[in-house]
């Protein structure tokens, strides 16, 4: 599959080039239109990142007195120096939100790698009654209130940092997704192997994991992520300040549940107005850098992932 | 399947490999399995002291509740149209980008216009929450343009009607990116034999597109909107509360089964209501997904989900 989207684009592009001369009046409509209406929804799906990164820079005053806009008349730091006046908050949730993605990601994808692989076995007899197993949970579930009185009552996670790091770390939908990725792997390598008299976690280890990296890279990714901009179970089990995941953070900011404590006294005597609107467009901002610079180094994985998975589960 | 004695021989020859899955499994076991019995608070009335077998047994009084008082039609109904417009509008939109990438020459154009559009997929929902307050707020993007025209600022807060437009918005908004990765895939799997023929015998782009593209895109477009139809019963929490939240005013037309369960238990506290809501939910969304998977293996086989 990935392989005839990685060539089949050259074979197109010849076909273009080709064809060029004739290229009649239809061709040029569609063109028009096809690079109009691709180049708007680009900018639609940028907007919204303008608008926030400008907001961030526009003085708290032109906010107050005309609002948000598109493009602002003033510039200010003074947003980033609030935030950063007393940095702790910001470090804190930054801390929690860089362990538990790590954490999460790793223990995840160790677990879902080997359930992958012993489901992707052909020899394993039970492959396909535990795949049930574990895919029927996406068909029923019994619902939030007894998943939360189970986290809360009988395993009590309530403000533990295992209530982030249990509830995203296994996924019916990256356990196939594994099991496809490893299926592709030639039965005649773990045979080998066996022959070999290598034991079946040695094989998982030594020989199954490096030939599965674009999978790996895909299903990590996708779990990185997930931790990344969970704050759902942020929501739901911690209720400690200093142990808010920073998009956590961010909803409460946002919402005004919480004040980001900053040196705003020493405004009083500037006869400055602080910063709040703009702090919040600030806490946006520093929450989302990692994942947009990150992105387009990334990016690639995820179609691949998305193109395997799609296909079929 | 091998029998009762054919498991401990199994067991026996697999050791390494059930451990290997073991993990996996107990998850799957606590966190979704156990909590399935737990649907038995949807027939209680809830004791926070009796725990699960020692609250008050009413029978099916909750779910009599939630239909007589109309919630569960108003829940339902919000849910099920709310997913309608995200899948039709979403798919047909993702349709549409998907032709024109595989179509157009220009190589960064493509390239740039694929990643723009898939960037809103990895932003957490809490930013989306950020960019509504930002256009819509008091202080938002939109009330200074209506500002500068002259025109009254409107409250966006007290209406209901235009978050029905603002929810569908960032809907498509944040998966246009990843459906149109799927469809993309799908359009570059048709063999290019079809267009050069096509092309041999006269055949402009439009009509390419009319005669090969999109009926050969047809089975992935029929099959996609038949899986997302079996989790119409499941709302996008995210969405809806980012955007929304707690506000009130706004319930009628954008309360959904998950936000009222949620309330259920973090606002109202009203566990037995809110497993109930959460079970009819479960329950439906189950049945419906299994019609699906029954009209996917009567037409095509190989892509039924089980």
């Amino acid at each position: 599959m990935s392989t005839e989207i990685e060539t089949l684009p050259k074979v197109r592009r010849m076909r273009k080039k080709s064809t060029r001369i004739k290229d009649d009046k239809e061709t040029l409509i569609f063109n028009l239109i096809g690079y109009t209406l691709l180049s708007l929804i680009s900018v639609i799906c940028l907007i919204p990142f303008w608008l926030i990164v400008v907001g961030s820079f526009t003085d708290e005053l032109e906010i107050i007195s005309e609002g948000f806009k598109l493009f602002p008349s003033t510039v200010s730091f003074e947003a980033y120096k609030s935030v950063f006046s007393t940095p702790e908050q910001i470090y804190h949730a930054y801390s929690v939100t860089i362990g538990v993605t790590v954490v999460g990601s790793l223990l995840g994808l160790f677990l879902t790698s080997m359930a992958g692989y012993v489901l992707s076995r052909k020899d394993f007899a039970y492959r396909d009654s535990l795949s049930f197993f574990i895919y029927f949970t996406t068909l029923f579930s019994g619902g939030l209130i007894p998943w939360y009185i189970m986290m809360t009552k009988y395993l009590d996670l309530k403000d533990s940092y295992w209530a982030l790091i249990l509830p995203p770390l296994l996924s019916a939908w990256n356990i196939i997704l594994m099991r496809s990725f490893m299926k592709s792997i030639p039965e005649s390598i773990v045979e080998s192997a066996k022959i070999d008299g290598a034991g079946d976690f040695r094989i998982y280890w030594k020989l199954i994991l490096p030939l599965s990296t674009p999978g790996l890279a895909t299903i990590g990714l996708f779990l990185g992520l997930g931790y990344w901009n969970d704050w759902f179970n942020a929501n739901m089990f911690i209720t400690s300040d200093q142990k808010f995941p920073l998009q956590f953070l961010l909803y409460k900011i946002l919402s005004s549940a919480a004040v980001l404590q900053t040196n705003n006294g020493s405004y009083l005597a500037a006869n400055v107005v602080p910063p709040t609107e703009t702090l919040k467009m600030a806490v946006a901002v520093i929450a989302t850098g990692p994942v947009i610079l990150l992105y387009p180094f990334v990016q690639r994985y995820f179609v691949k992932g998305l193109t395997v998975g799609a296909v079929k589960g | 399947m091998p029998g009762k004695g054919g498991i401990i021989r199994e067991f026996n020859r697999n050791k390494v490999l059930f451990l290997m899955v073991a993990p996996t499994l107990l998850f799957f076991l606590i966190f979704s399995y156990i909590p399935m019995v737990g649907v038995y608070y949807a027939f209680t009335k809830f004791d926070f002291d009796g725990g699960l077998f020692g609250s008050e047994f009413i029978g099916l009084k909750n779910f009599e509740f939630l239909y007589k008082s109309g919630i569960l039609w108003n829940l339902t109904k919000n849910t099920v149209l709310y997913n309608l417009a995200f899948i039709i509008l979403g798919n047909i939109m993702q349709v549409i980008c998907a032709i024109f990438l595989a179509q157009l020459s220009s190589k960064f154009f493509k390239k740039t216009a694929q990643s723009l559009m898939f960037l809103p997929y990895f932003l957490s929902w809490v930013l989306v929450g950020a960019f509504v307050f930002n256009l819509f707020s008091d202080f938002g993007v939109i009330n200074t343009l209506l500002k500068q025209l002259g025109l009254q600022p409107y409250d966006f807060y007290l209406q209901t009607t235009p978050w029905k437009y603002i929810i569908v918005f960032f809907n498509i908004w944040k998966g246009i990116g990843y459906g149109t990765v799927i469809y993309l895939a799908a359009i570059m799997s048709i063999s290019d034999e079809y267009y050069e023929a096509a092309k041999i015998d006269g055949a402009n782009i439009f009509q390419q597109i009319r005669r090969i593209t999109l009926p050969l895109l047809m089975p992935t477009f029929i099959l996609l909107i038949l899986f997302s139809l079996g989790g119409i019963m499941k709302g996008q929490f995210d969405l809806f509360y980012q955007i929304i939240g707690n506000n009130g005013m706004l319930y009628d037309v954008t309360d959904i089964i998950d936000t009222y369960v949620f309330r259920s238990l973090t606002v109202n506290f009203d566990i037995g209501m809110g497993t109930a809501a959460g079970l009819y939910q479960s329950f439906f969304g189950f049945v419906i997904i299994m019609l699906v998977n029954y009209i996917i293996k009567k037409t095509r086989e190989e892509y039924a989900l089980f």
